[in-house]
């Protein structure tokens, strides 16, 4: 393959990768607080439709986007009031959710479908403004490698990355995020640092809605413009963000490994097919799929006892090395993920 | 801090869970306060420290009416609490734990709260690395975590919730040394627990709650007698013995074998009077467990035979010895006794001969009104048997076995429970003795061994003693049998 290739196809992966990570950072930030949103396959759908469909009314890609992150807070705003204030099952209302808000998506979607509609310009900094590029830019874009790497990605893409750091430096840096992470491990100890446990959660998973819902528009207005109904191939996103939630180990750095991973390896499996012939297509489409379920393994691998006898007979210093490192990499979901929560 | 209570009541429905208590600990002094389970202390406890509001009454600090609306305002007022289950957050590091909730800035600053950490530490002589996983320390050390935790946020009142529970004994040495710090520093300490040996050796003074009231109140030196009587209303008296003399044999053993994967009991023989009471002593696992479920038909005996009022029920299954009259009672209440989940009265429908096809509510809920009443149980019929302390637990499985009973099998019948409820339940059993049940059970509490039992059986890696007569032993002697000291004076294996 040509270099000029690879970057162009790994700047594809960077910006294919934009919506998913929209999802899982919106997801993670939820699932910190304790709240599972199983709705995000519905909602990405719909929002996808809704952001599309406002777009096309008003003309504006402000008030589409806008319309997608309106979306994704109303349905997790959903989820919030019947789990926290109904205590009512979260993954059965996130189940029925994902099935309606689908379905919705596929009705109410249907005067839009296969029509031309706004597009988000695919280079940010070449259509900054009206008038000359200024010659900052036009360096930077003209820059070898990180030029068309990074430089002339879309506004998305720029976000996608922004909400990975800001989402990692909240959850681990600052204060409140450190509160953050109290509350979805153990409520009632937050409760009494001072947090109020049940008002947190629902800023939160309206927060985290608000970034989910972000996903749906970028596909429409962007990487996938336009609303296809059925055939979109928007179904499934969600449930594979849902996964990499999970692989990611509710940390936002360690998601983005997860969906960039995801989306090279999609883009691998387009790119290898023409030169190995010998194997069927489906298989090069599904291998990102069990490839992640076993890192996944090697990541929990600390936890099994086998592992931990083998341990105990290396020297002392390995022994520390290796612990650290599976320490590390070991991930546990937020204790009470899903558990209601109630001060006397 | 001068901490001061006053006429506090605090009702939860029907229940008043603390009557109109009046207590002033000034700084500086470590208070004990003391009472059984459910005696209010742990809600009196909850008020002070702004988890729940008392329905009246008045919370003074030097001298300053306050109201406590929330934990986190306790904690403005100086007033911390560390849960018996220290409330931290064990996958994160000791040192966001230990900036968690304090209020500041955006971005917290762990070098200098590490610094602060450190100092503390020092101070009271704990050694806790604060780049560490909470989740790999002893509750001991979860502990230490919080009181720093708690002075760095500016505590001057701190309330222990029965801190030495499930702490070692070095743990709490060090414990007790940092609380008797904090006095000296002129900090309150409030010291909840039932255990009397513990408010004994560390506080200054006590007080003693019982049923919600305030009963007492005492100053070191303290009388165990006194405090008991405080505790319980009442003098403790230690159950007689029945000696058994030449009265016919409930459960007779003859040679009798049982094995599993990893141990062997060998040819005991055994007679039992009705009404006498067996001790098993010995490590966990030295085979008493064994020879228990054998005796009931839940293990299989390999050989020799074994006999209920006369009745051969070798080789017979549980359901067999049950019909005999024999119950058994295992140790792990909620697991393998009850069933979790259940309410009271439905244990009383399941454990009752069945009459007819439907449940007839009416009468199933009357029978269990009654038996929660005659057996003491804290509880309702429509309470899960979860909710039960295990002391009710425990006093819900006695009233579930059926009255008349031949042989009635126990493992660890205390364990756990505080000193009330034990003797309470072995007043219980002692009972059915007198009505001519024979009691078999299972005890790592040597002095309970040597108390309730008339004989006891020492087991030892699956040897057992001939039956010992309990009033001729001590518990040295005892203890070093179950070491397997002084062996070579029986002839092993066989039974007297």
């Amino acid at each position: 393959m040509e270099t000029n290739t690879v970057i162009i196809g790994l700047a594809g992966v960077l910006a294919a990768a934009a919506p998913v990570l929209f999802a899982v950072i919106g997801e993670t930030i939820t699932e910190r607080a304790g709240i599972i949103n199983l709705s995000m396959n519905g909602t990405i759908l719909l929002s996808a439709m809704g952001g599309f469909a406002v777009a096309n009314e008003t003309g504006s890609l402000l008030l589409g986007f806008l319309a997608g992150m309106a979306i994704g807070t109303l349905v997790a705003l959903l989820i919030a009031f019947s789990s926290i204030t109904l205590h009512v099952s979260q993954v059965a209302v996130g189940f029925v959710l994902t099935l309606l808000c689908r379905d919705l998506s596929y009705f109410l979607g249907a005067p839009y479908m296969n029509i031309p509609g706004p597009r988000l310009p695919s280079s940010l900094l070449l259509n900054l403004g009206p008038g000359e590029t200024s010659p900052v830019v036009e360096w930077l874009v003209r820059l070898p490698v990180v030029g068309p790497l990074l430089f002339r990605q879309d506004l998305m893409t720029f976000l996608s990355i922004l909400v990975i750091f800001s989402a990692w430096v909240w959850i681990f840096r600052t204060r409140p995020g450190l509160m953050l992470q109290g509350i979805g491990e153990r409520p009632a100890a937050a409760f009494v640092r001072g947090a109020n446990v049940n008002l947190m959660r629902y800023v939160y998973t309206a927060i985290g809605g608000a970034i989910i819902g972000l996903a749906g528009p970028t596909y429409s207005l962007s990487i996938k413009a336009g609303w296809m109904g059925t055939i979109s191939g928007l179904d499934g996103i969600g449930w594979i963000a849902l996964s990499i939630t999970i692989f990611g180990g509710w940390n936002p750095l360690r998601a983005a490994f997860g969906a960039y991973l995801f989306a090279l390896l999609q883009w691998l499996g387009l790119v290898l097919q023409p030169s190995l012939p010998n194997i069927p297509s489906q298989v090069l489409q599904v291998a990102p799929f069990p490839l992640m379920i076993l890192t996944l393994l090697l990541v929990n691998i600390s936890n099994t006892e086998w592992v931990e006898r083998m341990m105990a007979a290396m020297p002392e210093r390995l022994r520390r090395l290796i612990a650290k490192l599976l320490r590390a990499l070991r991930a546990s979901p937020p204790a009470s993920l899903g558990v209601p929560f109630e001060s006397e | 801090m001068d901490v001061e209570l006053r006429d506090v009541h605090k009702t939860f429905g029907a229940v008043h869970a603390n009557v109109g208590i009046n207590l002033h600990v000034p700084a500086g002094t470590i208070q004990g306060i003391l009472g059984e389970n459910g005696a209010g202390k742990s809600t009196l406890m909850k008020v002070l420290s702004g988890f729940i509001r008392a329905n009246q009454g008045q919370i003074l600090l030097d001298n300053r009416p306050v109201i406590i609306h929330s934990p986190a305002d306790a904690i403005r007022h100086g007033i911390g609490m560390l849960h018996q289950d220290p409330l931290d957050f064990p996958p994160m590091r000791l040192i966001d734990n230990f900036v968690l909730g304090h209020e500041g800035g955006l971005f917290p600053n762990r070098t200098t709260a590490a610094r602060d950490f450190t100092l503390l530490a020092s101070q009271f002589g704990f050694s806790l690395d604060p780049d560490a996983y909470v989740d790999a320390l002893t509750v001991g050390e979860r502990q230490q975590l919080e009181i720093l935790r708690l002075l760095w946020l500016g505590a001057r009142a701190l309330i222990f919730d029965e801190p030495t529970t499930g702490i070692s004994a070095a743990q709490k040495e060090k414990l007790f040394s940092a609380l008797r710090l904090l006095a000296e520093q002129g900090k309150t300490v409030l010291f909840v627990s039932h255990k009397l040996e513990d408010v004994e050796g560390l506080c200054h003074r006590v007080a003693v709650l019982r049923q919600g009231h305030l009963v007492g109140e005492t100053k070191h030196p303290y009388t165990t007698e006194k405090l008991v009587e405080m505790m319980f209303g009442k003098a403790i008296s230690v159950g007689e013995r029945n000696p058994c003399a030449g009265c016919e044999p409930t459960l007779s053993l003859h040679n009798f074998s049982a094995e599993d994967y990893r141990l062997k009991v060998r040819d005991v023989s055994l007679e039992v009077c009705s009404g006498e009471v067996i001790g098993l002593a010995g490590m966990e696992g030295s085979g008493q467990g064994l020879f228990l479920r054998s005796v009931c038909g839940l293990v299989r005996a390999v050989d020799g035979r074994i006999s209920l009022h006369g009745k051969n029920l070798t080789g017979r299954s549980y359901h067999a010895f049950k019909r005999a009259g024999t119950a058994f009672l295992p140790a792990a209440r909620l697991e393998e006794g009850l069933a979790a989940g259940l309410d009271l009265t439905e244990h009383f429908v399941l454990a009752e001969k069945p009459s007819g096809f439907f449940v007839n509510w009416e009468e199933s809920r009357q029978l269990a009104q009654s038996r929660i009443a005659a057996f003491n149980i804290r509880g309702t019929p429509v309470s899960t048997v979860e909710s039960l302390s295990g002391g009710n637990q425990q006093r819900a499985l006695l009233a579930l076995l059926r009255v008349p009973l031949n042989l009635l099998l126990l493992e660890h019948p205390t364990r756990g429970l505080d000193i009330e409820s034990a003797i309470d339940i072995w007043s219980k059993l002692k009972e059915r003795c007198k009505q001519g049940t024979s009691i078999l059970f299972i005890s790592s509490d040597l002095e309970e061994i040597l108390q309730y039992s008339d004989r006891v059986l020492v087991f030892f890696s699956g040897k057992v003693t001939p039956p010992l007569e309990a009033a001729a032993l001590t518990t040295e002697a005892l203890g070093q049998l179950i070491g397997g000291k002084g062996w070579e004076d029986f002839a092993l294996g066989k039974g007297a």
